[in-house]
């Protein structure tokens, strides 16, 4: 039993930390109605720089700031490849994920994983500090992290340049009249989107204390199903804040879930199957809905149509 | 106001599917122009004000605005001067955003997007008075979202939107063609209201011959691509729909073979 609740306790903050990557994924997919296939990759990126960083001897806040803005460096690449030379978002994002596996391998020296076990981390220093297990520190440092990120990513979606980017994800021709460079829009929302997964990437390598070329692998999945998950259990919640919150509750929740089927038996390589099945699922589930929705309602004779006389526009809802 | 000097524009040059749109355009707005145009489909008549909007670019030709040349300038950067409603009622508001968020993206058309609050408590006021000028009730609704109202909500709102800082020239694609009736002349004499009240300079497309003789001050048609009939003023007034016909005829050689336009006499 208390081998459950440390490998919850673990789950809960691996999740803390990996919820950073899923508000990226929640920036790109929810509110620019981008697929970004950058995510991989760029979460590889924040790992293997922040690791090699460290064994260089810079210190962890700096690694983890530098593997941050390495990840914006890429979700620019992908976001110029899309915005300037008009390259369908999901293939600019794969072209940048794609080089930047060699990218990463360059940046780790050719070995495809990096161990940082005996280098002193933002996480170690409150575990040195606090007397904590490396989850608990894990746990403190996301919490924190999290906190930030979120009244970050509020402000700033409040703010005339933040809502002009809302508008680009919802109806680009209309914000276009509007006056908005919908491009730089679209870019600076995958640079920032990007800067969040790095982030997260180079907190993960810190957290488990070792580095892998493969580490971002199916990343966005997990991102999307985090959502998914989110949505599901907080689908009423309106406040921009409390959706965030809902996608961070959703990662965390996703993250207990592979503990426990890890526990009762899955294989840890069944896990991206699971994953997947969920994002398919939830994406699928509408639709099946919709259609049976439409196939119920159809009457071969429908009975006795008031003639209409047009609406009235007062005060009327659709 | 607006001169727009022998633009020209052809879609799919060299193939199968070419389409002379625009062949030699020359059209000058004077201030407080409220201009609507008339002609059958393909005359030329959407393509003319998405040059002027800066959707595509044109081929060749100038577009200027009070003396600015714009032709090359992206539709974006045009923004500034230039308010729109299009035809399909849900292309000109953002459905996921609130009514008051939409207001405040148009507000400030053509600035710069900086780091402060989208929608500030001075300007939660000014927008309350605006939408109560449309008598539809939508002042106690400022926070809901836009998709929740109806196509005809939503383009009276993308209406007052568009002029809510004074724009230079007010584009008006067949705004009210996707509306019911009664709908549809609703927000019809609303735009009347807002582009007489504002004096504001205005193109207007539209299907329906009456209301392109009723409204505004000049009646501009179009065919094939071209500028065919140019009226203003009394001579306007005194316009009947069989004027139309008949110049169109003449002007064309050919008969109105346009059943949206019958249907609409």
């Amino acid at each position: 039993m208390s081998g459950l609740l440390a490998s919850l306790l673990g789950a809960i903050s691996q999740g803390l930390i990996w919820s950073l990557m899923v508000l990226g994924v929640y920036i790109t997919f929810k509110l620019l109605n981008i697929a970004d296939m950058t995510t991989d990759g760029s979460f590889a990126l924040g790992g293997c720089i922040c690791a090699t960083l460290m064994i260089a001897g810079v210190d962890p806040t700096v690694a983890a700031i530098a593997g941050a803005a390495a990840g914006g460096i890429a979700g620019a690449v992908t976001g110029i490849l899309h915005t300037f030379f008009g390259i369908p978002a999901i293939l600019a994002g794969i072209l940048t994920q794609i080089s930047l596996w060699s990218i990463n391998l360059r940046i780790m020296s050719d070995k495809s994983n990096q161990s940082v076990n005996k280098i002193a981390s933002d996480i170690t220093f409150w575990v040195d500090r606090l007397h904590l297990t490396q989850s608990q520190a894990t746990l403190v440092v996301g919490l924190f992290v999290v906190i930030l990120a979120i009244s970050v990513l509020y402000w700033f979606f409040g703010t005339e340049l933040g809502s002009a980017l809302r508008a680009t994800g919802n109806n680009e021709d209309m914000i276009r009249a509007l006056g908005v460079n919908t491009s730089f829009a679209k870019l600076l929302g995958l640079i920032i989107a990007n800067v969040l997964v790095g982030l997260s990437g180079a907190l993960i390598c810190q957290s488990t204390k070792y580095a892998d070329v493969g580490m971002g692998t199916g990343a966005i999945v997990i991102g999307l199903a985090s959502i998914v998950i989110g949505e599901v259990l907080f689908g009423r919640v309106r406040n921009f804040a409390l959706k965030l919150n809902a996608s961070v509750i959703g990662c965390i929740i996703y993250f207990m879930i592979r503990a426990i089927v890890l526990r009762l038996g899955m294989k840890a390589n069944d896990m991206k199957l699971l994953s997947a099945l969920i994002v398919a699922m939830a994406l699928c589930i509408p639709v099946l809905h919709a259609k049976w929705k439409a196939s119920k309602e159809y009457k071969e004779i429908e009975e006795d149509d008031p003639v209409s006389d047009g609406t009235p526009m007062k005060g009327e809802v659709d | 106001m607006l001169k727009i000097s022998n633009v020209r524009k052809t879609f799919n040059k060299g193939t199968v599917n070419e389409k002379k749109a625009l062949r030699g355009i020359n059209l000058t707005l004077n201030d407080g122009d409220f201009v609507t145009i008339i002609g059958g489909n393909g005359a030329g008549k959407s393509t003319l004000l998405n040059m002027i909007a800066g959707a595509y670019p044109v081929d060749s030709g100038i577009i200027e605005i009070d003396g600015v040349n714009i032709t090359k300038m992206p539709e974006y950067a045009r923004a500034k001067y230039i308010g729109r409603v299009f035809q399909d009622p849900m292309k000109g508001t953002a459905a996921d955003m609130q009514i008051e968020e939409n207001m405040a993206l148009a507000f400030r058309r053509g600035e710069r997007r900086r780091l402060r609050w989208a929608v500030t408590q001075k300007e939660r006021e000014f927008y309350k008075d605006s939408l109560a000028r449309l008598g539809l009730g939508l002042q106690s609704r400022m926070t809901s979202k836009v998709g929740l109202l109806s196509g005809g909500q939503r383009q009276a709102l993308t209406l007052l939107m568009a002029t809510l800082k004074r724009p230079e020239l007010l584009l008006l694609d067949e705004h009210t063609a996707a509306l019911d009736p009664k709908t549809a002349s609703k927000v019809l004499s609303l735009t009347k209201e807002i582009v007489e009240g504002d004096h504001l300079t205005a193109l207007m497309v539209t299907h329906n011959m009456h209301d392109a003789i009723n409204i505004g001050n000049r009646l501009i048609m179009m065919d094939n691509g071209k500028i065919i009939y140019d009226v203003a003023g009394d001579e306007k007034k005194k316009l009947t729909v069989e004027d139309l016909l008949k110049k169109f005829e003449e002007a064309s050689g050919g008969t109105f073979a346009n059943d949206r336009m019958m249907l609409s006499r």
